[in-house]
């Protein structure tokens, strides 16, 4: 029962150090960041830091040379006021008769009385005369218990002959203890040896100094706090321009081409104010040159778009004609008709692809995103090329995930990207199967292409999306691709916020793997598939024989 | 229905184009009429009365838009755009402008054809048929859309596209089915059409386009008429 009860306070009492430690760490991270990010503070805070330390060392030298001055002078002037003191009693002493106790006793008593009426410059005191031999004071004490407080060491010091003094703390006449200067002398006479001993009590100079010592401290404080308040000024003056720039510089940086800073009077912060509004105007002057170069380019992209495609319709259909009617013509001619044909229809191609090259290197590409299901996408794309398949014996092979797959995308680009794929796939496979596959996850979606053909190595695979590069430039020419269908992919997908990567090994055939985030402007952190396909044991010629329903 | 010799009107500021287009619209028996100057377009229109224009959005001197606009203002004659352009904003202008179909360059011979033929082929039903989409009424052999007892006006077009939602009350379109069976395309087109269409159908259907009640969107998928 008490066992359980004390883990359980236990727990608690963890927890609650733990959270304190947490508060204090989470604290002190915060003080951390605001400390390393306020320049202002920092400055404060050194200025502050640095001054404290100056201060407490000028006033603890300042306050102890004060001090000794003060105890010096008071002991100086007690001293010679103790000789003096000293001087009269032994003519005192001297002129008494010796012998007889009673007058020897009077006479010391008067003059210690006189003594006691003298003032000086050593301010209040009291006083006492001993003799060594016999125990009791030879005359009155200032007050009682002055006698026994004497300090042993120094009326044995006395008793050797010579006049000294020593700080102690002694009683006052009130009662009180307080720290004092004693002064001691033998007053030798025949009668015995006495001692005369002054006492200064010392409470009026302690008063005092601790009066300068709360002034020091107090005055100290406030040295230091008005440091840190100057450094704090000072440094705002500094840091607040230095703010603004960072802040307008934010703002250009966000495309406020405009923004300038304010330019007051011709200090170092105007001239940072200077340089920075030069260095604005330029990037602006820079920035919308290359805006009016890239409307200019748009322009012309476009200009020539029509230009040329114009006299091509003319040129094409004509061309169209002229084939369709090629059974009355010679054979030379009919040939010719044919060949008008075919090329005109890779001009064609040639002429779509740079003119859409063209468009994205001017920046003048824009996506037209909508929610798009993926499957019925990727269908259609195939069932288009399906008949070029046919031609080259080669078999399409659909695998659609058991979901649908939405994502939203321009449905013309992801088209184009995967009529490329589909095709490139076809003319490089080499008339085996190819397979293409859909993937989804929760923010990204992926389709590969893959064929058996005979593959690509690491370079080509790196190089296949460069313009006009051909993987066998002695075999690919009856292709018939543009050169340009993957660099305008890649650019397809680059607008998408997608990737288009491709994978090959020789022998074995590339794989293309176009993966597109499902919602636009989400960063993409991986692919549903993987790029480089799975080590399948099925050898891809037993796959013929498979059904394949999804693929035409 | 097609008359025997249908008139098209080319509007073409290239003669050279212009010629080869009059030599493949008269082998298709099609009676081919021009016009280069798009400041004289409009009024070759009305001396011409063609049952389909033809109209090169790029013409000097004129804006093909603005042609396009002012055709469809006196008239609901089927406009097919011919556009270097395809991805860009100036087919979208084109299409709301009033244009039913484009054509880019350049273009096969059998892809025009095609597309005039589609234009000009529209839905005739010679027996009775009536269809409903909430207070709107189709009178399909009439050709006439009525809301309550008001007669809208569409075009062969935007009437084809309301009859093919408004047949089947509870089927989803996709903008696809849409192209195939309202455009005749037979592959993949450009699914900006059906949504421009849409929008124009809607501005002259609905009460509030904002809020469609006749032609309803089904998001991700694409149309289906409004309870009856």
């Amino acid at each position: 029962m008490t066992t359980s009860l004390l883990s359980t306070w236990r727990t608690r009492l963890e927890g609650v150090v733990r959270e304190m430690r947490l508060r204090a760490r989470i604290a002190g991270r915060a003080t951390w960041r605001h400390y390393r990010r306020s320049l202002q503070l920092r400055v404060a805070l050194i200025t502050m830091a640095v001054a404290g330390a100056v201060v407490v060392i000028i006033s603890v030298i300042l306050f102890n040379q004060i001090r000794t001055q003060q105890l010096e002078a008071k002991k100086d002037a007690a001293i010679s006021q103790a000789q003096v003191g000293v001087q009269y009693a032994r003519n005192q002493v001297v002129a008494v008769p010796s012998g007889d106790p009673r007058s020897i006793r009077e006479t010391l008593q008067r003059t210690v009385d006189e003594l006691r009426t003298r003032g000086g410059s050593a301010g209040q005191f009291a006083i006492v005369m001993i003799n060594r031999d016999t125990p009791t004071p030879l005359t009155q004490p200032s007050f009682a218990g002055l006698t026994p407080a004497l300090p042993a060491d120094l009326i044995s010091t006395v008793g050797e002959g010579t006049q000294t003094y020593k700080y102690a703390v002694m009683p006052t006449e009130g009662g009180a203890a307080v720290p004092s200067l004693v002064v001691g002398a033998p007053v030798p006479s025949q009668a015995g040896s006495y001692e005369l001993y002054y006492v200064f009590p010392l409470d009026q100079e302690q008063r005092s100094l601790e009066d300068i010592r709360s002034t020091v401290v107090v005055s100290g404080l406030a040295l230091v706090v008005l440091v840190a308040g100057i450094g704090t000024l000072v440094t705002r003056l500094v840091v607040s321009p230095v703010r603004l720039a960072a802040q307008t510089a934010e703002q250009l940086a966000s495309g406020q081409l405009e923004r300038r800073l304010p330019i007051r009077g011709e200090d170092d912060l105007a001239r940072l104010a200077g340089s920075f509004n030069r260095m604005a105007a330029s990037l602006q002057r820079q920035i919308t040159q290359l805006e009016d170069l890239s409307r200019l380019q748009q322009r012309f992209t476009s200009d020539v778009s029509h230009e040329l495609r114009t006299p091509l319709t003319t040129v094409r259909m004509a061309a169209d004609i002229l084939h369709s009617a090629r059974a009355d013509f010679a054979p030379d001619v009919a040939r010719s008709a044919e060949l008008l044909q075919t090329e005109l229809g890779r001009f064609e191609g040639l002429l779509t692809d740079l003119l859409e090259i063209s468009r994205y290197d001017a920046g003048a590409a824009s996506l037209a995103a909508e929610p798009t299901e993926l499957g019925p996408l990727v269908r259609r794309v195939l069932a288009a090329a399906d008949p070029l398949a046919q031609q080259r014996e080669a078999t399409l092979h659909l695998t659609l995930p058991g979901d649908p797959v939405i994502a939203e995308i321009d449905p013309r680009r992801v088209e184009r990207i995967l009529r490329n794929l589909t095709l490139n796939a076809i003319h490089h496979g080499d008339g085996g199967l190819i397979d293409v596959t859909l993937g989804g996850s929760r923010t990204a979606a992926a389709i590969t292409v893959r064929d058996y053909g005979p593959g690509l190595n690491n370079e080509e695979a790196s190089r296949v999306f460069d313009r006009f590069w051909r993987a066998d430039p002695a075999r690919s020419r009856h292709g018939g691709g543009t050169g340009l269908g993957l660099s305008i992919s890649r650019e397809d997908a680059r607008l998408h916020g997608g990737w288009l990567q491709a994978w090959g090994r020789p022998g074995e055939g590339a794989q293309f793997r176009l993966t597109l985030p499902l919602v636009q402007g989400v960063e993409l952190e991986g692919s549903p598939l993987p790029l480089e396909p799975r080590a399948e044991t099925i050898d891809p010629y037993d796959l013929l024989a498979r059904p394949t329903g999804a693929n035409s | 229905m097609i008359a025997a010799r249908s008139r098209v009107l080319v509007v073409d500021d290239d003669p050279s184009l212009a010629e080869m287009l009059g030599i493949v619209l008269r082998a298709e028996g099609l009676e081919p009429a021009f016009v280069a100057n798009g400041a004289r377009a409009v009024s070759a229109f009305r001396e011409v009365r063609p049952d389909l224009v033809l109209l090169d959005l790029m013409l000097p001197g004129a804006d093909g838009m603005q042609i396009c606009r002012e055709i469809r203002q006196e008239s609901l004659v089927p406009i097919i755009m011919l556009t270097a352009k395809a991805d860009t904003v100036d087919v979208v202008k084109g299409l709301e402008a009033g244009a039913d179909d484009y054509v880019v360059k350049p273009f096969k011979p059998i892809e025009l054809v095609a597309r005039i033929r589609a234009q000009m082929r529209r839905t005739d039903t010679d027996h009775p048929e009536t269809l409903a989409i909430g207070e709107v009424t189709i009178d399909v052999a009439g050709h006439q859309v009525r809301r309550d007892t008001t007669a809208i006006l569409l075009t062969p077009l935007e009437f084809d596209l309301l009859v093919a939602l408004a047949r089947k009350p509870r089927q989803v379109f996709t903008r696809e089915h849409l192209l195939e069976q309202v455009w005749g395309y037979r592959h993949a087109a450009d699914t900006r059409l059906v949504n421009v269409h849409v929008q124009r159908l809607r501005s002259k259907v609905e009460i509030d386009p904002e809020h469609p009640e006749i032609v309803l969107t089904v998001r991700g998928v694409g149309y289906k008429a409004g309870p009856p």
